[in-house]
């Protein structure tokens, strides 16, 4: 294979505690190698370049059925953004539900070499999978959905931890699933009623148990297992005014438990998305409304067993989707646009809703505000990831955007006087006017890259150029020394100059030059036989699935062509 | 003593039934026996070991005979003939496998083709609503556990999806409908007294093409307002009596089929059954679902989804992704003399399109992949036999409610057959040399 030298680039890597020295980085047979190993590199001249590994992206909606539904149901997504095949490049289209095909080389052209699927409904994991198999280059994984599965919330009732972990695993090999997700916990069931969970104390219909005993439940499962990621939640009242409280009611269910797995994960809950979870005031009126950023960072600062990715706002127009159905079905009571519903057997729900976030609109930009606040308040950046919860918040080809007004503080001054129109009364009722902070370059590689590889439990894989890891790189035409505009930033980071992903050239000049190998990663976690959890999922199949037993499990080869399989032992 | 294979999946109809058993030859080579499955599905497996079944390919001759080829033939004449069309039409892919559908859709990129599928003349209008008003809709297994009002508009699944009713939606005990059938309310609107209609609760027989007036008199119901003595020859009493069932639901749903997408007014008369939808979530919960026909049509609108973002009327022949409906589906675009050659696919537009489309057909380079001897057959030059996907095959196939399962084999097909996705893989290698790409 071949044998990479990526020289006089200004190097940042966290975990080797590099931070811009001018260093040449080693890629041989897909690991990375110290640079003495290489015995005929193919030479790749970075100077005057940033070079990092390839980030790690730990929550997006790029592959499966709802995000099928934003593209079937928004041709406008589409207009005039299409671009013809060209080499071994096929067509791409779409904006913010791109095709599969421009998900994958969108990633690749921004330095990115894995991205986390971040809600797959059990029942859907075959539609899943052959998206994740479609889209070119990156490797992913799909955290399934947990938070309102009837065997959960059965189990967590009378807190049976075990039987709970024994259906995790199970429905993990099912569904070649990677980790826990839990959004709306309850609240997505009781949408099956057209109800909600508005706080962690609401008691689901019929199941009476509240969302709290979910959030801890899934934790001390998710810690029973010593899965790679920790549970990984998307609180109860999302997008609500005021919302502030139940996010730190959910918080504090991780109060007391301490991350147990070989995989050097240190938090045991990771908070999703958490701008649109800071909210103070009643209403979404300008004299109302107002950031709880500091208070929500503030609780989390203070706390060594919690991560979060931020959910910032880009003010385009984009397509809300999301496993929390009342949201969706709030949102358009709120905007009247169309409106994609569905509600899935025994396990969860989905909607989707178009939306625009327009910077003439106060409450657009103290979301905006919010989401940029909460990165620049934290102080761990080894906790804090970027994240845009593609697409909700905006499309993932905005990050380079928020890597901008996170790292200059003229670039969020140029936002609040001249783009957003009530940028005066977004500095009056949020924090940002008030923060100096500019993420330096290496803090950017902690929050995108070492980070979330670390939250994800994959910290011996990616997220540092560390010999042994993962042949992936990205070298970024931006120079630390000389770039002062705070847009070349911007300009840098959305166009690498060179990806190299599992050791191969898939960016070359800023074009993509291969269709890589790509793999779906899947956590393989062996239980103790549990003949009551086996039991229950024979009676529930029999009685309330649509589907089989025998054809739930996705097995076929042509699923999962090219798998990384993580084992997990849980039977002592 | 026969085996028995069990948790087969059904590869007719959307309701994608996946619990039938199978009984074969003990060598595993013969179909014997089909059970649970309903008179059609049992007729899809029986079918298939029909002793007069066409096994290799066949070339229609000058004089209107057909010549067997081999599949090499085969592969060449349909990769040559795609390659240089210079706007080929590919239709169909509606009874066939994901896995076809996604590789066919790579020869349409080489080829700059138009991709179509069967809802183009069925469904099609319900695609164009959804991107219209959206959808609120759920698994069929949610209507299994909860639904108590179920209304079927425009179908009849009686006779077109045979165990719809007693599967999914009005005759089973599910989770909060232990009661079944008796704790469920069963409205049917058909022009006709069907066989779902008779065993109705309630049976509205709307005047045929009247189904807008209809939905929208619902809506002005629900709030209590004025209605005419009659709306679509149904009385206003019985309007209001309607409204106030669906209101008083827990969980509803609204199953229509072509009744209504192909009826007059087509895509609006979804639009409104939608917005009849929207509505009644503002009390309680209610949910709306199209009756797909075959059994992977719905499959081949997520394919073309997630490749091309587009659910049908698929135009690639610019080199990128287009999608206009009325300029890029099958029937205007034959009927208009634009494409140059025609590949069909798991489908039997020969009996389905008009006669002038068919004509077309007849008339312009074409080939049809099918098992079955079809009326399309008939027409095209160049006739493939491929496999049975779901029996002599399996591939993922997504159920009307957009739930992906994986069909499986039962019996090898006959010696030397090939399936759809093997012949599709060698018509692709030979394009990508003749296009060079």
């Amino acid at each position: 294979m071949a044998e990479y030298l990526i020289k006089n680039g200004f190097v940042y890597d966290p975990v080797l505690g590099i931070n811009g020295d001018k260093t040449d980085v080693a890629v041989k047979d897909g690991k990375m190698v110290e640079t003495s190993a290489l015995s005929n590199p193919a030479e790749i001249d970075a100077s005057g370049m940033t070079v990092m590994a390839a980030a790690v992206d730990i929550h997006a909606h790029v592959a499966g059925p709802k995000v099928c539904v934003g593209r079937n149901f928004r041709p406008e997504d589409k207009l005039f953004r299409a671009t013809p095949q060209a080499g071994i490049k096929r067509m791409e289209g779409g904006f913010s539900v791109p095709t599969v095909l421009k998900t994958g080389y969108d990633y690749a052209r921004m330095g990115f070499g894995f991205v986390m699927e971040a809600a797959m409904p059990p029942l859907y994991a075959r539609h899943v999978h052959e998206e994740i198999r479609d889209t070119p280059i990156i490797d992913e994984a799909a955290l399934p959905v947990f938070g309102n599965n009837w065997f959960v919330l059965e189990y967590l009732k009378n807190q049976e931890i075990e039987n709970t972990a024994a259906y995790i695993a199970w429905l993990l090999r099912m569904t070649r699933g990677f980790g826990v997700k839990n959004v709306n916990p309850g609240g997505t069931e009781a949408w099956g009623w057209g109800l909600n969970c508005p706080t962690v104390n609401d008691p689901v219909p019929y199941f009476d148990i509240t969302p709290a005993q979910i959030v801890r439940g899934l934790i001390e499962a998710n810690e029973f297992l010593g899965l790679p990621h920790c549970m990984h939640v998307h609180a109860n009242s999302l997008g609500q005014p005021g919302n502030y409280t139940v996010t730190l009611d959910t918080l504090k269910q991780a109060e007391g438990i301490k991350a147990r797995n070989e995989f050097g994960r240190d938090q045991v809950l990771h908070h999703t998305h958490l701008q649109f979870h800071s909210y103070g005031g009643e209403s979404y009126a300008s004299k109302s409304f107002e950031s709880k950023s500091k208070e929500v960072a503030d609780y989390i600062n203070a706390r060594d067993n919690i991560t979060f990715d931020l959910g910032v706002v880009t003010l385009d127009e984009t397509t809300t989707m999301t496993a929390d159905g009342p949201f969706e079905h709030h949102l358009t009571e709120l905007n009247h646009l169309k409106w994609v519903n569905t509600d899935v057997e025994l396990e969860t729900a989905a909607g989707v809703v178009p939306y625009i976030y327009s910077p003439k609109t106060f409450i657009a930009g103290a979301q905006w505000a919010i989401g940029i606040e909460l990165g620049l308040f934290a102080k761990d950046p080894m906790r804090t990831f970027i994240t845009t919860d593609h697409p909700n918040a905006g499309p993932f080809i905005r990050y380079p955007r928020v890597y901008k007004w996170l790292m200059s503080k003229a670039a969020r001054e140029d936002m609040l006087d001249n783009v957003l129109k009530y940028g005066n009364t977004v500095r009056d009722r949020c924090y940002i006017g008030e923060i100096d902070r500019e993420i330096t370059l290496f803090e950017l590689a902690q929050m995108t890259r070492a980070g979330p590889a670390k939250a994800l439990g994959l910290a011996g894989m990616f997220g540092s150029l560390k010999p042994g890891m993962e042949g992936d790189v990205a070298v970024y035409p931006y120079n630390p020394e000389t770039s002062g505009d705070p847009e070349d930033i911007e300009r840098a980071f959305s166009h690498a100059q060179y990806l190299i992903k599992g050791g191969d050239v898939v960016v070359r000049e800023g074009q993509v030059v291969s269709n890589g190998n790509k793999r779906t990663f899947w956590v393989d976690c062996k239980v103790n036989e549990n003949p009551q959890v086996e039991r229950d999922v024979a009676e529930k199949f029999k009685r309330y699935y649509s589907v089989n037993l025998a054809n739930y499990e996705v097995y076929a080869h042509h699923y999962v062509p090219n798998p990384y399989v993580i084992e997990v032992d849980a039977t002592q | 003593m026969a085996k028995t294979i069990t948790d087969v999946v059904c590869p007719f109809c959307g309701t994608l039934c996946d619990d039938l058993e199978v009984g074969v030859s003990d060598d595993g080579k013969k179909i014997i026996d089909v059970y649970n499955a309903c008179a059609i599905g049992a007729e899809k497996f029986l079918h298939s070991q029909a002793s007069d079944r066409v096994t290799r390919p066949r070339m229609k001759q000058e004089d209107g005979s057909w010549k067997e080829v081999s599949y090499d033939e085969a592969v060449e004449y349909t990769a040559t003939t795609l390659a240089a069309a210079r706007k080929p039409l590919m239709y169909g892919w509606s009874s066939t496998n994901c896995e076809a559908q996604a590789i066919g859709t790579e020869i349409g990129e080489i080829v700059g083709a138009v991709m179509d599928n069967t809802a183009t003349v069925c469904h099609g209008t319900t695609l164009i609503a959804v991107q219209d008003v959206g959808v609120p809709s759920c698994t069929l297994g949610e209507i299994l556990n909860r639904a108590d009002r179920i209304v079927f508009w425009g179908c009849n699944p009686a006779h077109a999806h045979p165990r719809h009713m007693s599967r999914y939606s009005i005759f089973p005990r599910g989770f909060f409908t232990g009661k079944g059938a008796k704790g469920r309310r069963m409205i049917v609107v058909d022009p006709r007294v069907t066989d779902t209609a008779k065993t109705a609760d309630m049976h509205l027989q709307i005047e045929q093409g009247r189904d807008y007036e209809l939905l929208t008199a619902l809506r002005v119901a629900f709030k209590g307002e004025w209605l005419p003595d009659t709306v679509a020859g149904i009385p206003k009493k019985t309007i209001y009596e309607v409204a106030d069932l669906m209101k008083s639901g827990r969980f509803g749903i609204i199953f229509f089929g072509m009744g209504v997408t192909q009826s007059l007014s087509k895509n609006h008369n979804i639009d409104q059954a939608i917005c009849v939808t929207r509505d009644l979530n503002e009390y309680t919960k209610w949910n709306i679902m199209p009756m797909r026909g075959h059994y992977n049509v719905t499959g081949s609108g997520e394919v073309w989804g997630w490749l091309h973002g587009f659910p049908f009327a698929l135009d690639l022949s610019r080199g990128f992704a287009r999608y206009n409906p009325g300029d890029t589906t099958s029937n205007d675009l034959l009927v208009r003399d634009e494409v140059d050659a025609v590949f069909v696919i798991g489908s039997d537009p020969g009996a389905h399109f008009p006669n002038s489309s068919v004509k077309k057909i007849w008339d312009l380079p074409s080939i049809c992949v099918d098992p079955h001897l079809t009326p399309t057959t008939a027409v095209c030059k160049l006739h493939v036999p491929v496999a049975f996907v779901g029996v002599e095959t399996g591939g993922c196939a997504y159920r009307m409610d957009n739930v992906p399962i994986e069909c499986r084999k039962v019996v090898d097909p006959p010696e030397g057959m090939m399936t759809d996705l093997e012949f599709l893989e060698r018509v692709t290698a030979r394009v990508r040399e003749l296009k060079g790409a």
